[in-house]
């Protein structure tokens, strides 16, 4: 390999490593919102569980 | 959002007509078309030899890096018209995706240079220089962004940033062609691009490819804030 071909090279997986690098922080973004979402998701309360557990109203 | 149970695969709010997975693999064919095409169609330059490969994504790097910084402008101009909140998301979307693709611009070409001028870096050279001014500047525009409290100051200081900084994009551009030392190669002139056949060929795809990947990390990176700015919202009112 000559020094150029070396050179170009590196240069090529420069843009490789930084893409990878910002896809790979854009993966941990998403997991950190996966666990927001699923954090506000136990705290909402399930409608059907609430269905149950209300109880019956008299009407009229 | 689809399913409680696999909410990754939906959250991301779209925020353009294109499936971000369409775009994604339009990416990778298109690099990969690129690449192909730089190491084994594409001949060696005469004058530059085997080392001239850089130049194609070098160069379509550093186009891609202006684009995006125009967008930024303009989006920053969308939202001081229309006082949109979405549009300053986006311009600083922009903002982000030029100083990544700059960052690359400035590792290529030092690499480039070091190959052609046995140095890193030349500080008498206008372009190189006038890039690394555009480059601080929108690294400046970070430091302003997060300084300022969340709101409408902070967007409308952003804006009003990202819309002067556009002005360094034509000087920069034009600054290689200004400049009375031309050690800097002259890639396109006024009477059109200085190379032609497979070179152009090659270069052109190049081209496509960088923009289609800085509007596919665009598309994927606004998604993701606009669901940070979402969630943040959900658990204020839910606090």
């Amino acid at each position: 390999m000559t020094t150029a071909e070396k050179y170009v090279t590196a240069a090529y997986c420069v843009v490789f490593a930084g893409v990878l690098v910002y896809l790979l922080i854009m993966a941990l973004k998403l997991q950190r919102l996966e666990r927001d979402v699923e954090e506000i998701e136990r705290r909402v309360p399930d409608e059907d569980t609430e269905d149950v557990e209300r109880e019956p109203a008299r009407v009229g | 959002m689809s399913s409680p149970s696999s909410p990754t695969a939906a959250t991301i709010p779209s925020v353009g007509r294109i499936s971000l997975p369409a775009l994604a693999a339009t990416s990778l064919v298109l690099v990969t078309t690129a690449l192909a095409f730089v190491f084994f169609v594409a001949p060696n330059d005469a004058n530059q030899g085997f080392s001239q490969r850089i130049f194609y994504f070098h160069v379509s790097i550093a186009i891609t890096a202006y684009a995006c910084f125009a967008a930024g402008a303009w989006q920053a101009f969308r939202h001081l018209w229309k006082r949109d909140s979405r549009a300053d998301l986006a311009s600083y979307v922009c903002v982000h995706q030029g100083l990544i693709f700059g960052t690359l611009v400035l590792l290529t070409g030092s690499i480039w240079a070091k190959i052609a001028w046995g140095r890193w870096w030349l500080w008498s050279e206008d372009q190189l220089v006038l890039f690394l001014v555009l480059f601080l500047f929108y690294c400046a525009y970070f430091m302003l962004r997060f300084s300022v409290d969340p709101g409408s100051q902070r967007a409308n200081l952003s804006a009003v940033y990202a819309l002067f900084g556009v002005i360094l994009i034509p000087v920069s551009f034009a600054a290689i062609r200004l400049a009375k030392n031309l050690i800097h190669p002259v890639v396109f002139t006024l009477h059109g691009p200085n190379f032609g056949g497979w070179i152009l060929v090659t270069y052109c795809i190049a081209q496509v490819a960088m923009l289609v990947l800085a509007y596919t990390l665009y598309r994927l990176e606004l998604g993701s804030k606009r669901l940070d700015v979402r969630l943040r919202r959900l658990r204020e009112v839910m606090a």
